[in-house]
């Protein structure tokens, strides 16, 4: 595990909270753009190390939670459909529709299949030429790559029966669309290491400039987590506004340029519904021309559906940081990860799956005692 | 010819059996693979008892091939147990659906307080599995039952259509004899007691996943597949009534198992991260496909709740067992936070660890 447990030490965790708390002289909000940096917070407990005024806000990363509710009712009612067999990724198969899961949907018969990477989902196109294989291609910019790969993989392998149900979605659109929103609160964000890893930095020094926000290039692990926050407050406490690397290990200004020509081939820019926040224009990615019959949408052609979003999630605000998960009226009452009203409960990124899996129903009392009786094990 | 047919049977050590030098002792009337006819009750059938499972299994009771076997058993309280293997691949590292068939009976015996002493074995076999396949899952079995001082003395075999079934699936049962002045279950845990498991958790979850389709893994990660009952009978037999609670944690992992515990008894659980012990393997691919080793079965695994002073005794039992080797005091009960599992997180800070919802990997036993 070298390169990993190196970033989980606890004892340079503790010195590197108590260097921010002694930087930080006023309150600050900061946001991690990325839902798994959400859940490694909450897991870890960084939130709790950190000094009382410094905020962390819950950011729109998580793919399976900001896919409108309408493109997974699409999903279903092709997974539905007799001779599909439809891939997705594990995440996706427990998110609600308007009236069921995929889940329910393979129960029912369908041929829902979880596969970990969507050349799987080729492979099995290519096993089954009486079949029409779709994958369900959400995500950021991270999955964005492996997505592209496989239509550019089925177009040259000539592959008719492959498609993908596609709604890919980007990060500096969102950045710009929280910080633009009325009574944004938002002073810092660490962004997402992995987005970063394929797409470099290079988008984010405008963004910086033209928002006067420090924009930090943070990891996941609880030390590189510590250190994006420590030098997000050192740049808010000098009134700087700059891009930082805290990920060095991983990201590059340039990212990955033969990633990112693949991407220029297969996809274009398209405006973009994100569930809770509403359409962000040219804030993701559809198939470009060249690519376009292998958009599942087209082939199939999907008419009359009904979606109805619940009227008790408030996950939309969770996504926007304008609430803590907790905080929602429905949150741990009707609202659970065995019967989510919203895709934030159940995605492994989302962030009410994060506060309800790591306890955060609980009150600070109750975690503070159980700690001071963890002190006192000593066995062993 | 028992013994003969027993030494012609090899048994795989790894997840890709090698049945090619596998022949039948003696020729099942020219079927290597399965068909109907073997579970009609009639002379197929019967040919894979007399072949196959009488001289893998051959004990006393057994071999009156009546209706139902006929014991001897002290007088006294008794356990009996069942339980149902479907686990997909029939073969993985460090085992098969036949170890873990005999192992997950007689642990759950075990870990009930019982000496576990006779097993059933019934088969649901799809038209088609080769019979070299089944002969090695039936050998691993006989072998399994022999570790464990175990005999298997009645069973069944039915026979599916092609495409009903998945090959093997295989149900056992057990019955065993409870030790005296043992009181063990799952609601007798108390605050203050010390919590230890016998070793590294989340082996065999990832031993199946690494060999699942599209999954494969560099290293091998071997399945945990192991008879508790001589390392928990060590412990009883070291510590006796300091024991409360055993259980060994399978589907659903460790979590699952402290979680059913703290709810049972009453009790809160306070656990150290630091202190799980995981292989770095296992922990290296949990990060990988994004699991949680606390939630990833184990097979071979026993978790103890005994009184505080007889914590370090039951360490240095476990410890000075092969199968206990890297146990480990992981944490204690307390009658703070009742009914639920609470972790001290490296980093000082403290998380729940909630029940699974769901399977997290299916079918792994």
């Amino acid at each position: 595990m070298k390169y990993l447990t190196e970033f989980r030490n606890g004892e340079i965790a503790q010195r590197m909270a108590r260097e921010i708390t002694a930087i930080a002289t006023r309150p600050w909000k900061i946001m991690e753009v990325c839902g798994g940096q959400t859940h490694s917070i909450i897991k870890n407990g960084i939130d709790q190390m950190l000094p009382a005024g410094i905020e962390m806000i819950h950011g729109p990363g998580c793919p399976v939670c900001v896919t409108p509710l309408e493109l997974i009712d699409k999903a279903l009612a092709i997974a539905a459909q007799p001779g599909v067999i439809f891939c997705s990724f594990g995440d996706m198969l427990r998110v609600p529709g308007t009236d069921a899961d995929l889940f329910q949907i393979k129960g029912a018969g369908g041929d829902v299949r979880v596969v970990y990477s969507p050349l799987d989902a080729v492979e099995l196109a290519a096993k089954n030429p009486g079949k029409q294989v779709v994958f369900f291609g959400v995500g950021f910019e991270t999955t964005a790559p492996a997505n592209a790969m496989s239509v550019h993989v089925a177009k040259r392998r000539g592959l008719k029966n492959f498609s993908l149900l596609v709604s890919h979605v980007l990060v500096p659109p969102a950045i710009s669309a929280i910080l633009e929103s009325p009574g944004n609160q938002v002073q810092a964000f660490l962004l997402a290491g992995h987005v970063c890893s394929v797409m470099g930095y290079w988008e984010y020094p405008p963004l910086a400039a033209r928002y006067k926000v420090p924009l930090v290039v943070t990891g996941f692990e609880p030390l590189d987590l510590l250190d994006g926050i420590r030098r997000a407050v050192i740049q808010l406490e000098a009134g700087h506004h700059e891009v930082e690397n805290a990920y060095e290990r991983i990201v590059t200004f340039e990212g990955n340029r033969s990633a990112q020509r693949l991407l220029a081939e297969v996809f274009e820019v398209t405006d973009r519904a994100w569930r809770g926040i509403g359409v962000i224009p040219k804030s993701g990615w559809r198939l470009s021309d060249p690519y376009r019959e292998f958009d599942a949408e087209e082939r199939f052609q999907i008419s009359g559906i009904h979606t109805q979003e619940s009227a008790l999630c408030r996950a939309g605000d969770v996504l926007r940081g304008a609430i803590k998960p907790a905080e929602c009226a429905a949150f741990g009452k009707e609202c659970t990860p065995r019967h989510p009203l919203g895709a934030t409960m159940v995605s492994s990124e989302g962030a009410c799956a994060a506060y309800f899996n790591y306890g955060r129903f609980l009150s600070a009392e109750e975690l503070a005692g159980a700690g001071s009786a963890l002190t006192g094990a000593a066995h062993g | 010819m028992g013994e003969d047919v027993k030494a012609s049977l090899p048994v795989p050590a790894s997840a890709t059996p090698d049945f090619s030098n596998w022949s039948c002792p003696l020729p099942l009337v020219g079927y290597p693979s399965i068909v109907m006819g073997h579970g009609g009750g009639g002379k197929l059938g019967n040919e894979l008892v007399e072949h196959l499972f009488l001289p893998a299994f051959r004990n006393a009771a057994l071999e009156n091939l009546g209706d139902a076997a006929v014991l001897n058993l002290p007088s006294g309280r008794l356990a009996i147990s069942t339980d149902s293997f479907v686990v997909q691949p029939l073969f993985f590292p460090g085992g098969s659906i036949g170890e873990l068939a005999v192992n997950g009976t007689v642990n759950d015996l075990a870990v009930s307080g019982a000496m576990p002493k006779y097993l059933s074995a019934s088969f649901i076999l799809e038209e088609g599995f080769p019979l070299a396949q089944l002969a090695a899952i039936v050998e691993a079995m006989a072998k399994a039952a022999a570790t464990a001082g175990v005999q298997i003395v009645t069973g069944d075999t039915k026979v599916v259509e092609r495409g009903h079934g998945d090959g093997c699936y295989i149900n056992t049962a057990g019955i065993g004899v409870l030790r005296e002045g043992i009181e063990v279950g799952p609601h007798r845990a108390q605050p203050g007691d010390a919590i230890l498991v016998s070793g590294t958790i989340g082996d065999h979850g990832m031993a199946i996943m690494s060999v699942r389709e599209g999954l494969e893994f560099e290293s091998q990660i071997r399945s945990d597949c192991a008879a508790l009952n001589g390392m928990i009978g060590a412990v009883l037999d070291a510590a006796g009534a300091a024991v409360h609670t055993m259980r060994d944690p399978t589907r659903g992992g460790l979590a699952s198992t402290l979680n059913e515990i703290a709810q049972s008894s009453g009790v809160g659980i306070n656990l150290s991260e630091a202190r799980l012990p995981v292989r770095n393997e296992v922990q290296s691919a949990c990060e990988l496909l994004g699991l949680d080793p606390v939630y990833v079965a184990n097979e071979g695994k026993a978790v103890f709740f005994v009184a505080p002073e007889a914590a370090d005794l039951v360490l240095k039992t476990l410890r000075a067992h092969p199968l206990g080797r890297d146990a480990a005091v992981i944490g204690h009960a307390t009658a703070e936070h009742k009914g639920m599992l609470v972790a001290r997180t490296a980093m000082g800070a403290n998380r729940v660890i909630a029940q699974q919802i769901g399977e997290q990997l299916p079918r792994i036993c």
